[in-house]
């Protein structure tokens, strides 16, 4: 492909999927500007590989382009996040007891919501806001993530686990305050 | 199947990714068991409370103008980069010293007079310098080719063929030694009425035969050819058409 030619069906391929880009690096990085950063460079990146592109899941395949554009940037300007390594062998995923939490969910706002979800580790956070968001199958988060597909499952689990806890706390401190 | 394992499922379950076989066993677990049903509540509604709270975050316009606007560089400085690729800088260096070499091979002739138009001048000056007098005309005096053929013989390393062609209107007068093209040549001197040419022979550096040319400088007509080994040179200030006659008596002759 050549030039104009590539740059055209870069744009209809591949320029579609420009907000979910920008969400799962908003999401990863937490910060308007460092998201928009990030998308830029990934999309530079994209189009530099886009001859190795051969039109299946255009957006699956930018978003893996825009999280590991998202990890470089982080490694590079913040390296104390990825600092904590996730184990997916631990199974925390038995919930313990019936709770109370289906009630207080309903209640959580969207701020609430947000906040929760930026609290997650980043492990979490993306596969959370891929299939909560962008409504991803496990087989599309397995290929952005470069996870095999059992453990997309254990760590959307464990990342709803570890949500409901956080927002368990949050909503308890306001009813309690 | 277990409440462990339904736990362990029911996310699978709620995403829509476990087969039906396992949905079913699910889906009977939590009609008796009131822990996973209500575990199963809560992803529901944690699954809505996504749908409803628009946490997605939409690019900016400006974004998308700033990508656009990137790309196109991008796509601009890649077909600069194809034009110019370094891969190739050497194969087209080469091919450029190729081309000049080429260049410069096949002009460079052209660029000097070639071996035939150096001894044309010669020619001339000699053919000149042997009608200033008369003294200079001939070394040997005679119309006779059995005395001028002998008389060549000792003084060169080769036996020019001499005829007298006095029946044909060109008469023989005489013979020389001289030197031209670097070497020493037998010059034959003829007479057409009030017109002298001068025939020059010498050994041939390539043996076959060439068909002859004709040239002109400076008012004399000039004639060569290549015939049995020897080079001839016919100069004179007669006509090229007589010339030419003169040049196929001697061709004939031999």
């Amino acid at each position: 492909m050549e030039g104009q030619n590539k740059l055209a069906s870069f744009e209809t391929a591949v320029l579609p999927h420009l907000d979910a880009a920008y969400n799962l690096a908003r999401w990863l990085t937490r910060n308007d500007a460092d998201a928009e950063d990030v998308v830029q460079e990934a999309y530079l990146r994209a189009f530099r590989f886009f001859g190795g592109f051969h039109g299946e899941d255009g957006r699956a395949w930018l978003l893996g382009i825009v999280r590991n554009t998202s990890y470089t940037w982080m490694q590079q300007n913040r390296s104390a996040q990825l600092n904590t390594p996730l184990d997916d062998e631990v199974h925390d995923v038995r919930s313990d007891d019936m709770n109370p939490e289906a009630l207080l969910l309903q209640k959580a706002d969207a701020q609430t919501l947000r906040h929760a979800v930026e609290e997650l580790p980043l492990e979490f956070r993306e596969v959370l806001v891929l299939r909560e968001l962008d409504e991803m199958s496990y087989k599309q988060i397995a290929a952005v993530a470069d996870l095999p597909l059992g453990t997309v499952m254990s760590r959307l689990a464990r990342a709803r686990k570890r949500l409901q806890q956080i927002l368990t706390s949050h909503t308890q401190t306001e009813v309690l305050s | 199947m277990s409440c462990q394992l339904t736990q362990e499922f029911l996310h699978a379950y709620v995403d829509g990714e476990l087969d039906l076989a396992r949905s079913l066993e699910v889906e009977q677990h939590m009609q008796n068991c009131q822990v996973c049903a209500s575990a199963y509540r809560n992803q529901t509604a944690l699954r809505s409370a996504f749908k409803d709270s628009s946490l997605y975050y939409s690019a900016p316009e400006k974004l998308e103008k700033r990508i656009r606007s990137s790309l196109r560089r991008e796509a601009k400085s890649e077909a600069g980069r194809r034009w110019f690729d370094w891969r190739w800088f050497p194969v087209g260096v080469m091919a450029l010293i190729l081309v000049l070499g080429l260049v410069i091979w096949r002009t460079a002739p052209s660029l000097r007079p070639s071996g035939d138009e150096f001894i044309a001048q010669e020619m001339v000056s000699n053919h000149v310098r042997s009608l200033q007098l008369e003294s200079h005309r001939t070394d040997v005096i005679s119309s006779d080719q059995h005395t001028v053929k002998p008389w060549f013989d000792g003084k060169l390393d080769f036996a020019p063929p001499v005829k007298d062609f006095s029946g044909q209107g060109f008469p023989l007068l005489g013979g020389r030694l001289e030197y031209l093209n670097n070497r020493a040549v037998a010059a034959l001197i003829y007479q057409r009425q009030k017109h002298y040419i001068n025939l020059y022979i010498w050994p041939a550096e390539e043996s076959n035969a060439t068909s002859e040319v004709a040239t002109k400088r400076q008012g004399y007509n000039l004639l060569h050819w290549t015939n049995s080994g020897m080079t001839y040179w016919a100069i004179s200030d007669l006509n090229g058409v007589e010339l030419h006659e003169f040049a196929r008596l001697v061709q004939e002759a031999q």
